[in-house]
């Protein structure tokens, strides 16, 4: 409840909660708001936006909707990002929880591991794996994640690190638990926190990952999403730069309102960080 | 030569994780649908499936996974990277020609954001809580989140479309031959949009950290000391302070070396630049796999050398490293 209180304190933190709401909403209400597919032609190309009311946002090259495509685009920004980071944070936690409990060459080998993956650019890697598995929305979304766990890895083996050889610990492995049972039960409750709060950091390199490679064509092209958009705008930038201008807002926006809630919750955790 | 050799033997300990990039991506690519003689027939318009043999029996294509790694990694050796029959050039050719745009957009970038990212993570911190910081760290917070490609392309409308102060793209002016002072003044004018746009993130990032590594040394007992003993803000700060902070600072560049090559493929493509990513970006399209198999190499030994140089560095700013190592 604590928490909670301390995080409703900060002004930063509260807007990030409102804009990321909002976000939330416009992917719910996509659906009922705009009911036809927003892919699908809807009336004369490149319409300016606040010109006619039947398209708030205007139109694009081909006479798509920009307003519906926004409000789906919010859903598969969600979506990739949500997913992307599950997949990460999943797959740190594995890596870093038995490199960080074993230690000796397990360790070793996790590491050397990880460090490969960090020493390769991960947009690189993510060329190569969209290169070799193609573009659709699975295996982009995917690709995304595998690109992202370095981080996460090193922080939980971190906190894995400073937890295995306290006493709660040894008085569980005294009781006879299996390391399974320590490594899930007892240690990983504890190192917990500090790994969902990066979570949110995650979050937002996805977004931006999956939305560069939709601009440079490289991702799924049946769905709406925003950076397809943008690429799209890019066409017509020279007078219509309202196209790729639009969704790059709402990137801004998302991208903004994960860091921001991150940090609200960051600071409500660990309170005495707030003070310094 | 202290710091030499710390510095060597991780050098030498980034050898294998090389070795496991390089075999991890090779093996990745053999599962990509199609080799570079498809792409190399369909470049031909089609042929017949004599063809097609006779041509993987001339690449090595023909031979079992593992004896064409071992092939690969032998080449690798002698620094050999193949060939690309997308460009008709050696891979080792092409990547050199593609070099020097993304080395240069690289070390202006992060020349920038260092820099900037000081200035302005010290303000920052000389002001906390109050307007400068408030101003400082919001702007930071919303260069975070800006996506690098949407920023260049509103540059390019704003600076190039409207004002026409600068040039949309491209890396030197082809149309007219300039030599001397005035060819490098026309490619810094072609690299500055790419550099801002590059290089914003990084601002981001470093004056977060900046700000924070200085509030942090600020409260030490030395600082203290040196205050007591009657220096002015100035000197404690340049003299005292700033050394210290910059520790993470130069950390940072190390671990974001990776990072910022990532982020050259997009802002590379959206300004049109010929540089390493462009051509990383071009051989995924073109289906060039030998050349992109080229480019991992070359931008993991990007990582690995500043990290190196990074340590050089880091020696140097906090002389206790060496001394224990």
């Amino acid at each position: 409840m604590d928490a909670v209180k301390r995080y409703f304190r900060s002004p930063a933190a509260i807007i990030g909660l409102v804009l990321l709401l909002l976000v939330i909403a416009m992917a719910i209400s996509a659906g009922f708001l705009y009911p036809r597919d927003p892919l699908a032609l809807a009336g004369r190309p490149l319409v300016w936006p606040f010109s006619n009311p039947r398209f708030l946002l205007g139109t694009d090259n081909s006479g798509r909707d920009i307003a519906a495509q926004i409000f789906y685009g919010a859903r598969i920004s969600l979506l990739i990002g949500g997913v992307a980071t599950v997949i990460a944070i999943l797959i740190g936690i594995l890596v870093g929880a038995f490199a960080g409990y074993y230690g000796g060459w397990v360790d070793n080998v996790l590491m050397r591991i990880t460090e490969a993956f960090q020493t390769l650019p991960n947009f690189v890697l993510l060329l190569v794996l969209v290169a070799v598995f193609g573009s659709t929305l699975t295996t982009v979304t995917i690709a995304v994640g595998v690109v992202s766990w370095p981080a996460p890895a090193r922080l939980t083996r971190a906190e894995f690190l400073s937890l295995r050889n306290r006493e709660f610990v040894q008085a569980g492995r005294t009781l006879g638990m299996k390391d399974i049972q320590l490594i899930l039960g007892e240690i990983l409750p504890n190192a917990l926190p500090p790994v969902i709060v990066y979570a949110s950091v995650v979050m937002a390199v996805s977004i931006l990952l999956e939305s560069a490679l939709a601009f440079l064509k490289l991702s799924d092209p049946n769905v709406a999403s925003w950076g397809n958009l943008i690429g799209l705008g890019r066409d017509v930038l020279r007078v219509q730069w309202y196209v790729s201008a639009i969704p790059g807002v709402a990137i801004l926006v998302t991208v903004l309102a994960v860091s921001l809630v991150g940090q609200g919750l960051n600071d409500a955790l660990n309170p005495r960080l707030k003070s310094r | 030569m202290r710091i030499l050799s710390l510095a060597g033997r991780r050098l030498a300990a980034s050898i294998p994780t090389l070795f496991l990039i390089l075999i991890g991506v090779f093996l990745l690519l053999q599962l990509a649908p199609g080799d570079t003689v498809d792409a190399l027939m369909a470049q031909m318009g089609g042929g017949d499936a004599a063809t097609a043999k006779e041509l993987r029996q001339f690449y090595g294509l023909d031979l079992s996974v593992p004896a064409q790694l071992a092939n690969y990694l032998w080449r690798l050796v002698r620094l050999d990277l193949g060939f690309s029959s997308i460009y008709g050039k050696p891979v080792a050719t092409v990547i050199l020609e593609r070099l020097p745009p993304t080395i240069l957009l690289m070390t202006a970038s992060l020349s920038f954001a260092f820099f900037f990212g000081l200035l302005f993570g010290v303000i920052a911190a000389r002001g906390v809580n109050r307007w400068p910081d408030t101003l400082i760290s919001t702007l930071g917070l919303v260069f975070y989140a800006t996506p690098s490609f949407w920023f260049g392309l509103m540059a390019i409308v704003v600076f190039s479309v409207y004002l026409q102060w600068l040039p949309p793209g491209g890396f030197e002016d082809i149309g007219t031959i300039r030599t001397g002072i005035w060819h490098v003044f026309d490619i810094a004018a072609h690299l500055l949009l790419p550099t801002l746009t590059l290089g914003l993130i990084f601002l981001a990032i470093y004056l977060r950290i900046m700000r924070a590594s200085m509030l942090e040394v600020l409260n030490l007992d030395f600082v203290r000391t040196a205050r007591a003993k009657g220096l002015d803000e100035t000197r404690v700060i340049t003299r005292h302070v700033l050394r210290n902070a910059l520790l993470p600072m130069v950390t940072l560049i190390g671990l974001q070396a990776g990072t910022m090559l990532g982020g050259s493929v997009v802002v590379e493509s959206v300004f049109s630049l010929p540089g390493l990513g462009r051509l990383a970006y071009e051989s995924v399209v073109q289906r060039d796999l030998n050349t992109l198999l080229g480019i991992v190499f070359v931008s993991a030994l990007l990582v690995i050398s500043v990290n190196f140089v990074v340590d050089l560095l880091y020696a140097r700013l906090d002389p206790r490293i060496a001394a224990e190592g």
